[in-house]
């Protein structure tokens, strides 16, 4: 397993051929108190870029695009009910949605734990 | 993600509030607003909108322009742009008001206060410059309008604001919502009215640059007081079904439209004699094309200002601002709707990223307002 960041403040962990997709802890952080969450459902295909999700603040809307392109296999219906999930666990339970994925050598092109911690670092 | 982060990176303007370094130490994030670095949040909107509601919250709002009115007659002049009665209006007795174009448009909303020797406006910090060249055009000579720049001004607000600014002035008990009084208190010269923009309970000081930090140290030490953000101030007066200038209301709506006929008083509605008095009074007579409502959201996700409010294909309105209410645990927003859906209880759909969300005429306030008010005698 291995976890890969995007510019775009999101987490991808890989497991075989299925990612798992998140916003980080900066994120969340910079998004303040989520109050919603919409997740794709299973079956949508997406490609890298795509706006996947949509995650609301008490003050303000933002898009979670994929960062990778594949097929939706799950959303995580959980942060329907407890979207403050996103803010508590943003790298863990938070998770947003686990997709196919179509093209793995597009991993190749996002950053890993060391390189996401730096470009953070110069925001 | 990028989006929201993208603006909230957004190069801030240069201009800094007085107690900039204050916001800073107590974490405040600061972010561009109304020309001004200020502090949306310290520990979280939510958190400071719940503490709000509970104990007591000062909010820096020193961006707003404190305007003096003095020389000849400020009340008659001020009386041209504002459909409220100023003449009458007691000494430390305040009224909220609009500023009004010819056209009967809002300019900007304001609060008037009759001084012992002049008239004391507290208006929008993005509207201020605007309102000072407006006046200076429309009024006469003989009436001086000064901004008062060296001067910084808190809101104290919640249910234990009283309690708290009495601990320290204890004279301040005796203020009534909507009335004002200068106090002094460890040196400083405080201009101090019971009022504010939240729905509870509060206060409004005015303090001179050089003393504010010291004033804000004072109540923060104080076990009910925390420094709260622009964030819990926008949706604690969403829930307390205040209007925000520059989004529900602007200078092509109307106070009949923008639910604010009370703010038409009752002389000035026999006498007219007001910028857009003919449409002001026409509407009062034979009712609005559109209005101001309370919407109340179905499910969980936040409908936001732009939104377009529909009944069927057509369009009827627009959000024009909305946002999550912490105290309610659900969505509200307000908007401008076509008169002929204005009903408590009317259904309309709002769409949001090509999905419609049923909202619900609803009454106002959100969250029952729980102001001092003087007891009916």
């Amino acid at each position: 397993m291995s976890r890969y960041f995007t510019e775009e403040h999101e987490w991808v962990e890989v497991e075989g051929k299925v990612a798992t997709v998140g916003i980080t802890e900066y994120a969340q952080e910079q998004l303040g108190d989520v109050v919603f969450v919409d997740v794709p459902a299973e079956g949508k295909q997406f490609d890298k870029g795509d706006e996947a999700a949509v995650v609301e603040s008490v003050k303000a809307a933002s898009d979670v695009y994929s960062p990778v392109s594949g097929t939706i296999v799950e959303g995580n219906d959980v942060l329907a009910d407890e979207p403050a999930l996103v803010n508590t666990d943003p790298e863990g339970d938070g998770w947003f949605f686990k997709l196919e994925l179509s093209d793995p050598s597009e991993l190749d092109g996002l950053m890993d734990e060391a390189g996401y911690k730096k470009f953070v670092a110069g925001l | 993600m990028t989006d929201f982060i993208a603006e909230m990176m957004e190069r801030l303007p240069d201009r800094l509030l007085p107690l900039d370094a204050w916001h800073r130490e107590r974490g405040g994030r600061m972010v561009p607003f109304a020309g001004y670095q200020m502090p949306v949040q310290y520990e979280g909107v939510m958190a400071e909108h719940l503490w709000t509601r509970e104990n007591a919250g000062l909010f820096d709002v020193s961006h707003m322009g404190q305007v003096l009115l003095t020389g000849d007659a400020p009340d008659v002049a001020l009386e041209s742009v504002v459909p409220g009665e100023i003449q009458k209006l007691g000494v430390n007795r305040m009224r909220y008001s609009v500023l009004l174009n010819d056209e009967g448009g809002i300019l900007d909303d304001l609060m008037v206060t009759r001084r012992e020797r002049d008239l004391y406006l507290v208006v929008n910090g993005a509207c201020k410059y605007d309102d000072l060249a407006h006046m200076r055009e429309v009024f006469p000579d003989e009436v001086v309008i000064t901004l008062l720049d060296e001067r910084a001004l808190f809101a104290l607000q919640g249910p234990r604001a009283g309690e708290a600014l009495a601990s320290l002035i204890p004279d301040v008990a005796s203020l009534y919502f909507m009335q004002a009084g200068a106090f002094t208190f460890d040196g400083m010269s405080l201009w101090i009215s019971r009022s504010g923009y939240t729905g509870e309970d509060g206060f409004e000081i005015s303090v001179d640059c050089d003393h504010a930090a010291q004033l804000a140290d004072r109540l923060c030490a104080l076990e009910s007081v925390k420094p709260i953000g622009l964030g819990a101030r926008d949706s604690l007066r969403l829930e307390a079904g205040l209007p925000l200038y520059g989004h529900d209301l602007d200078e092509t709506v109307s106070p009949t439209e923008g639910d604010l006929a009370f703010s038409i008083s009752k002389r000035r509605r026999s006498e007219g004699g007001f910028a857009g008095a003919e449409r002001i009074l026409e509407e009062l007579a034979e009712g609005v094309d559109r209005k101001r409502v309370g919407l109340m959201v179905e499910g969980r996700q936040p409908v936001r200002e732009g939104a377009e409010l529909y009944v069927g294909d057509r369009m009827v309105g627009k959000v024009t601002s909305g946002g999550f209410a912490p105290t309610l645990g659900a969505p509200i927003a307000m908007g401008l709707v076509k008169a002929a859906f204005i009903d408590m209880g009317t259904v309309l759909e709002a769409e949001v990223r090509g999905k419609r969300i049923p909202v619900t005429v609803a009454p106002m306030p959100f969250v029952p307002h729980r102001y001092h008010r003087a007891k009916a005698v």
